[in-house]
């Protein structure tokens, strides 16, 4: 295997709650290549932004605590990194666009002066460079006049300019990873196809990996080079894009294909619906956990928690079944 | 076109929200052009569907449709009835035969109120059941709808999305209404979930032959369950069809454009497909463009588009649109 650029082993994020221990990331392992677009889908409550903050350290704490795991990047383990080290990391060398465009820019500060922060801050340009380069970047995201917007305010803004500023501004360091937590999900279809569209040339122009966590399967489709599945805070499959969307493993991407409506379809088929609802976990199961919603579930499934696999080329799953023959693996 | 089985019939629908100033005299100085003349049409036991961009004015419609805004022109003949003509008592008596389904299933359900009451309620109002009646309706209901009916004393907070939307439906059912116009009822579901409330609507269609003007902003999910689709713009009805035709030989640049700005969940299929990215956003329906609604975003707008509005004429047999350059 060649040198990964973020290799994350056994990651384990846990929430104190009321009710009990939420057990919301339990092991997850994967890696992410120079230049590599990684797309995680998985439903809300899956884990799957919990993962990735985690590995940034964005955790609150208390309630959240990582128990397990390791994160390298360039060889440095960024969970045992001290507060000041992973500062520079964070929006220098790894960066993050949120999925909220309405809220997670500061709306009584100035585009300019939020774009200029990161770049003082972790470049150290003064005031005037920093000015200048900010517009460049709103630029690179195609917003028109950018250098007299600089002084607007977020809610000059439309929603979908607000994810350009946010891209601009997770860019403004020129990270090698940027990690794309829903962003296209509060934007209209048409907007969102417009911001596809400029993370795709972006990534051809910087060359920089992006992690992009969705729950849209058609999204990830067309932009992901390989696929992340996850659900109830453990990764049940992983392949890359073309084999995943050709040869589905486990049965819960099954049930997620097949509950989504395809403009492409022929005729009028009725949607198969994954009964029961996602589970939220209270203790670890040493269960799959999927079992109680999965159509494929043999008595093994009920006593032991699949780890996951290789099932074909370069493809992982977690499940005791083969789901092309129904019978055990 | 008049047609016995056609249940909703509207007809140049217009719907302004006054903008005004002032505090104790308020003067108005614009206006929101949320629906600015749409006419269409929906038969018995059908789907139409209703599709757009946020702020396009669906919403809106789906209300003025049931008159929980007064439209400021036009007319909604509903089951023979012009309801902008009637109110009061005459208007709550026709009420009955149609309900809503709320996008949000979080804030649609009172939180002091138990499913049993929030379900019951509309029985209670129209005096339709008796005290003793209304709990085996309410049973009945919660069954019809996937419920366990030992729920109905239970509040809002205690289900999850999905069920909380199955809860709205059973509260629209309760009055054995003829038409429900559902307002976006699965954007705020996770995907599985929205699987399941979209069957569970398609089966109650059948077995009450309901109709439904079902709103949304996701375009396939509106081809699976519609006959007929109507794309809105800034207000407008810019096509309108079969939904065959419309996904196949969409006529309007702008029902192009949305269709191509989907994802396929199929990433082979999706590297060949020709995409249209439109530029910029939905204009402002406080000033809308003059002539098109569409051309500030239109690949093909021409001088004339800026002109004249664009009739909503039948191009092809029940394939209507509004488009000047549409062949």
């Amino acid at each position: 295997m060649p040198d990964l650029l973020l290799d994350v082993q056994g990651l384990e994020t846990q929430f104190k709650t009321p009710d009990g221990v939420v057990y919301a990331v339990n092991g997850v392992s994967f890696g992410l290549n120079e230049g590599e677009t990684l797309g995680i889908v998985g439903e809300s409550g899956c884990g799957k932004t919990v993962t990735m903050l985690s590995v940034l350290r964005l955790i609150p704490s208390p309630p959240g605590k990582i128990t397990a795991g390791k994160a390298f990047f360039f060889g440095q383990d960024l969970l045992q990194m001290s507060n000041e080290e992973i500062r520079h990391v964070r929006g220098a060398q790894i960066s993050m666009v949120f999925q909220d465009p309405m809220t997670s820019l500061n709306p009584v500060l100035t585009i300019g002066l939020q774009l200029t922060e990161s770049l003082i801050l972790h470049l150290g340009m003064d005031k005037k460079q920093a000015l200048v380069r900010a517009a460049e970047l709103l630029e690179t995201v195609g917003i028109p006049k950018a250098k007299d917007r600089l002084s607007d305010y977020p809610h000059q803004f439309s929603g979908g300019m607000r994810q350009r500023v946010m891209i601009a501004m997770a860019l403004s360091c020129s990270p090698q990873i940027l990690i794309a937590d829903e962003p296209t999900t509060a934007l209209d279809v048409t907007i969102q196809a417009q911001i596809i569209e400029l993370v795709k040339r972006l990534r051809d122009e910087l060359g920089m990996a992006i992690i992009w966590i969705t729950h849209d399967l058609g999204v990830v489709a067309g932009l992901a080079q390989r696929v992340i599945v996850m659900y109830g805070g453990y990764i049940i499959e992983e392949a890359p894009v073309n084999e995943l969307y050709s040869n589905l493993q486990h049965p819960y991407t099954i049930g997620l294909m097949g509950s989504l409506p395809r403009l492409d379809e022929e005729g009028h088929h009725r949607l198969i619906s994954i009964d029961g609802q996602p589970p939220v976990l209270y203790e670890k199961p040493n269960q799959c956990p999927f079992v109680p919603r999965c159509k494929y579930a043999i008595e093994r499934c009920w006593k032991e928690n699949p780890a996951l696999e290789m099932v074909g080329q370069n493809h992982r799953a977690a499940c005791w079944v083969d789901t092309k023959t129904g019978s055990a693996r | 076109m008049a047609e016995d089985n056609v249940i909703l019939r509207v007809d140049n629908l217009v719907k302004h929200f006054p903008i005004t100033r002032g505090i104790i005299v308020q003067k108005q100085i614009g206006a929101v052009h949320a629906v600015d003349g749409i006419s269409f049409e929906v038969k018995r036991g059908e789907t139409l569907g209703l599709v757009g961009e946020s702020g396009c004015g669906k919403s809106t419609t789906g209300r003025t449709v049931l008159q929980l805004y007064r439209p400021t022109s036009g007319s909604v003949v509903f089951d023979g009835v012009d309801l902008v003509k009637i109110k009061g008592e005459e208007l709550r008596h026709m009420r009955r035969k149609m309900q809503m389904i709320f996008q949000d299933p979080y804030a649609s359900l009172n939180p002091r109120m138990t499913v049993g009451e929030i379900v019951g309620e509309s029985l209670v109002v129209h005096k339709i059941a008796k005290k003793n009646e209304i709990e085996e309706r309410v049973a009945n209901l919660l069954e019809l709808v996937g419920l366990n009916p030992a729920f109905s004393s239970r509040y809002p907070h205690e289900f999850s999305g999905g069920q909380r939307q199955r809860i709205g439906v059973a509260r629209a059912l309760a009055l054995q209404p003829a038409l429900i116009v559902c307002d976006e009822p699965i954007s705020a579901l996770d995907v599985s979930i929205q699987a399941q409330v979209v069957n569970l609507l398609e089966d109650l269609q059948k077995q009450f032959n309901l109709t439904y003007l079902f709103i949304a902003h996701d375009l396939s999910m509106v081809r699976h369950i519609s006959k007929h689709v109507a794309v809105m713009y800034l207000g407008v009805l810019v096509e309108m069809t079969d939904r065959d035709e419309l996904y196949s030989q969409p006529l309007h640049p702008y029902t192009q454009a949305l269709l191509s700005a989907i994802p396929i969940p199929d990433p082979v299929a999706d590297s060949k497909r020709q995409r249209t990215i439109l530029e910029g956003d939905v204009p402002s329906p406080v000033n809308p463009p003059s002539g098109c609604r569409f051309r500030t975003r239109c690949p093909i707008a021409e001088a004339q588009c800026a002109e004249s509005r664009p009739e909503f004429r039948e191009l092809r047999p029940a394939h209507f649109v509004a488009c000047h350059l549409a062949k």
